[in-house]
């Protein structure tokens, strides 16, 4: 059995640029409850990843651990190839080359925006320090704020104040927790966009921590999904979002159905008839469960069927159908907005063509066939 | 990131935060290893039982005369309206001004033998006529009991008003009265801080050794006083220190009691307060008078008389005025209460930014030692550093100083300092705390980030944050030192006099009139921080108001 595992893709460069975050084997507990558990992930110097999951998940953990404001249990850390915490050694955060940027922004707020930039500067003399504040000014376009105090700024302003304070020394690596949940809806996309193409464009290397699942799929090149202090799953979004690795990712990584499902000679069956078939499963009889998204899910009014619509939500450009299907399950449908089938109506549910939905075995994803899921020990499996 | 500290550890700044806390602790670890390690050894001094019943009942005294008027008049004005009780509200707390060895003396000119009120009734039924003796028990807890007052009345007004008026509409519309709603409902839900403001009453009233002495009233302190002054006997002085510290203990484990389990914390609830009803007529006037009665005597008449003597003898003796020693004593108290103040404040910040810098336990533990120092008595104190100083003494000259560092007979003023730090570095620290805890700790952890080490990090962001708790602590400490006897007392070396102590020496030989003006100068420092009390409070009250 092959399953999609949580391990770590290897950036082109990292054999030549060391990376520049790396967590080997890395634990931490706060008193009984587990805040990472040995954690494995490795940060190639230039890339933006986004750290998601839910509360408890042991991202903030992540965070502190890196920093140096947690000391690890267990485990290496290093920030652009350099040791700095293991058994024996640990680096204060003063002395890591590491930038955090905070949801509450955390100005000082007795110092004037060019004061709050130059604070990481002291080893730099004052007029290279100057330079380099008017530089990451210009980088977020607020020179011209320089002179106020952070209460005078708006939200946005302050969130780029704090980003350009945390990019100043030029850090290995840059944590943003959650840097955008403060902002205004109306705000935060516009933000998000900005701080986004600054990160790119100075080529810093940054960690995004949100809890936000667009936000995590349309910013990192890579999404991390952690749970109760394991990584689930890290890859590029689209292969986050298509190919979850375990039933957790694909229930919070967007909506998803589970529908009990089997595969028969590389054919994929369930309630609603076939959905599709599986190459390379050619001897396979196995039970599994299949994930369906609702814009996978197609509907069509049939008063023969036996499913009916069990609610309907307006969400502007989609129509959001509940289905009850003859077993008591039900499947969610998005439909284009102009579309609305009442509540009570018959409807023959289907696949949308061209879906190759995911198949867990158990709380895993499998891409390949189960070693006892073959025709030839065709008894029936005790569970079932 | 919620958690508020740097968790990973900074042994410099954990050995910091140790350091202040033993700081404080050694005194008092010095009188219990003494005390109980002399037992058998010193002598027990005659009516010693006399003593603690005397203590017993001075402290039950003044507990239950600041029950009844401090309790009384929280729920007068809280539950009632009634001719200028918006301004009564704030005017009652006023008495906190006047320190009980004041208050003590002028009590005691106005009443006793020969003053105005024995003269006049002597005048109209003759000499013979029978008096209450004036010197006693009673009266000590009478002006001990008005000058304490305040602090139940603050705490329980405080808990009144955070009670929602829907736990009060409801025991009302189940039909209970408004006694039976205030026995059943309203004082349970209170006894937590009512048991805070007892016990606050009862440790001053420990502490205190100058005021009863007025009184004749023998408490274990004043024995502890005495022994020490008269004998020097050091194994006598701490084994009543140890008692005075039991009776300590008592009341704060009394206080724990009363307060259980309880955390009847209403906080927060869109609950208005309660509703006061309109007293009308005679009664609104009965209850304006019965509040102002209380200002009268615990501080309208006091200061009017402290000023009629200060006139008095400005006219007859306009010398007086340009005294010298005036000027030195003025001096002496405002040096013991600069430095003070200075150290409080130094040593919070930095236990402050300590806990920052390294969480954990055992900072934590340390932390809460630093103030414990204000639940111990004045008298504990102060034979606690002694014994220090002396110990300390006796070491160097065993390693080959001689003479040591004379730190007994010539530092004494560094004792006093060290007395009051130890006693005035709990309110200093919640100052200080309470600023500490409006810097986010992403504000910290972003300074770390940037490269700044703790040392930066104090003087650049910590400090300059903490700025508005720092001012609040060094006045509120430098008050509480310009107004403390029992340390001074105590402690000071030959020869060395600050204000209160020359009042309670004038006062002591009855030279009221040439003991006003020091006490006055007292009286107005001590309003200072009753002024901004109340202004703190009634910021919180109103506000509180505007958002329910």
């Amino acid at each position: 059995m092959t399953t999609r595992t949580a391990s770590v893709q290897r950036h082109p460069d990292a054999d030549r640029v060391p990376a520049a975050l790396q967590l080997e084997g890395v634990s931490k507990h706060y008193g009984r409850s587990p805040g990472v558990v040995a954690l494995e992930l490795t940060i190639a110097a230039g890339e933006l990843v986004t750290l998601i999951g839910p509360s408890g998940c042991g991202k903030s953990t992540t965070l502190r651990l890196a920093a140096g404001l947690d000391r690890p249990d267990a485990g290496i850390i290093r920030v652009a190839g350099e040791v700095v915490a293991d058994g024996r050694r640990f680096v204060d955060p003063e002395r890591r080359r590491v930038g955090l940027v905070f949801q509450d922004h955390a100005l000082f707020p007795h110092l004037t925006v060019a004061r709050n930039v130059e604070f990481g500067l002291d080893r730099l003399t004052r007029s290279e320090r100057r330079v380099r504040t008017g530089d990451v000014l210009d980088l977020v376009q607020l020179s011209h704020l320089a002179n106020r105090y952070p209460h005078e700024l708006s939200g946005g302003e302050q969130q780029r104040v704090a980003l350009a304070r945390a990019l100043a020394p030029r850090p290995a690596v840059v944590l943003l927790d959650e840097p955008f949940s403060s902002l205004d809806e109306s705000l935060r996309a516009q933000v998000r966009r900005d701080t986004v193409a600054t990160l790119r464009e100075t080529g810093t290397t940054g960690v995004l921590v949100t809890h936000d699942q667009t936000e995590a799929l349309s910013v990192g090149s890579r999404v991390i999904v952690m749970r109760n202090g394991v990584i689930e799953q890290a890859d590029v979004p689209e292969k986050v979002f298509e190919q979850p690795a375990t039933r957790f990712v694909a229930s919070f990584m967007g909506d998803a159905d589970f529908l009990p499902a089997r595969v028969h000679r590389a054919l994929l069956t369930c309630e609603i008839g076939i959905v599709s078939t599986v190459p390379g499963w050619a001897n396979s009889d196995v039970d599994v469960d299949v994930v369906l998204r609702p814009h996978e899910v197609s509907l069509r009014p049939d008063p023969d069927a036996s499913a009916r619509v069990s609610a309907v939500e307006y969400q502007g450009a989609f129509v959001l159908h509940h289905v009850r299907l003859a077993s008591g399950r039900t499947l969610r449908s998005w439909q284009p907005h102009t579309v609305r089938h009442p509540v009570g109506t018959a409807v023959a549910v289907s696949v949308a063509a061209g879906t190759t939905p995911t198949l867990l075995l158990g709380d895993q994803a499998i891409t390949s066939p189960p070693p006892n899921g073959s025709l030839k020990r065709n008894q029936p499996t005790p569970s079932s | 990131m919620t958690r508020r500290t740097v968790g990973a550890n900074r042994p410099v700044w954990t050995a910091v935060v140790i350091l202040v806390a033993l700081m404080v602790a050694t005194p008092v670890l010095a009188v219990v290893l003494d005390g109980v390690g002399s037992i058998g050894e010193a002598v027990i001094p005659r009516g010693l039982p006399e003593m603690m019943l005397t203590t017993l009942a001075l402290m039950l005294g003044v507990a239950a005369g600041t029950l009844l008027v401090g309790g009384g008049l929280a729920w007068l004005v809280t539950a009632y309206r009634f001719p200028l009780r918006n301004t009564l509200v704030w005017l009652l707390v006023m008495p906190l001004a006047v320190p009980a060895y004041i208050l003590g003396f002028v009590f005691l000119s106005v009443f006793d033998v020969a003053g105005p009120v024995q003269s006049a009734l002597r005048a109209v039924l003759g000499s013979e006529v029978w008096v209450p003796q004036v010197r006693s028990l009673p009266a000590a807890v009478l002006v001990m009991s008005l000058s304490l007052y305040p602090y139940v009345y603050l705490l329980v007004r405080a808990a009144l008003i955070e009670q929602s008026a829907d736990t009060y509409d409801a025991a009302r519309t189940l039909g209970a009265g408004r006694g039976r709603t205030l026995r059943r409902v309203l004082l349970p839900l209170a006894r937590p801080s009512l048991a805070a403001g007892l016990s606050l009453v009862m440790m001053e009233t420990l502490t205190d050794f100058a005021t009863v002495q007025y009184f004749n009233v023998q408490t274990l302190s004043v024995g502890i006083y005495l022994i020490w002054k008269g004998t020097f006997n050091f194994h006598a002085a701490t084994q009543l220190a140890v008692l005075v510290l039991l009776f300590a203990v008592a009341v704060l484990a009394s206080e724990r009691a009363l307060r259980g389990r309880a955390r009847y914390h209403q906080r927060g609830g869109r609950g208005q307060s309660i509703q006061p009803e309109q007293l009308r007529g005679a009664r609104g006037w009965a209850a304006t008078t019965l509040c102002i009665a209380a200002l009268a005597a615990g501080f309208l008449i006091p200061v009017l008389q402290l000023l009629a003597w200060a006139v008095q003898e400005a006219v007859e003796n306009p010398g007086f005025l340009a005294d010298p020693r005036f000027g030195e004593y003025l001096v002496n108290t405002l040096f013991v209460a600069t430095v003070t103040a200075l150290a409080c404040v130094v040593l919070s910040v930095t236990v402050g930014h300590g806990m920052r810098m390294s969480g954990g336990r055992i900072v934590a533990s340390a932390v809460q030692l630093t103030t414990f120092g204000y639940a111990v008595p004045g008298a504990v104190v102060g034979i606690g550093v002694l014994i220090s100083f002396a110990a300390v003494d006796t070491a160097l000259e065993r390693a080959g100083v001689p003479g040591g560092t004379g730190l007994l007979v010539t530092g004494s003023v560094l004792g006093i300092l060290y007395a009051y730090v130890i006693r005035f570095l709990a309110p200093a620290y919640q100052a200080v705390d309470a600023s500490f805890a409006k810097i986010p700790p992403t504000v910290t952890f972003a300074a770390l980030s940037l490269g700044a080490p703790p040392r930066r990090i104090l003087a650049r962001v910590h400090a300059p944050l903490a700025r508005p708790g720092v001012a609040v602590a060094l006045m509120l400490v430098a008050i509480d030192a310009v107004k403390e006897l029992p340390i001074v007392l105590l402690l000071r070396p030959f020869g060395f006099t600050t204000a209160s102590v020359w009042v309670y020496e004038l006062a002591r030989e009855n030279f009221w009139e040439k003991a006003s003006l020091p006490a006055l100068v007292i009286v107005a420092a001590a309003v200072l921080p009753v002024f901004v009390l109340v202004r703190h409070a009634h910021r919180a009250e109103t506000g509180r108001r505007a958002s329910s």
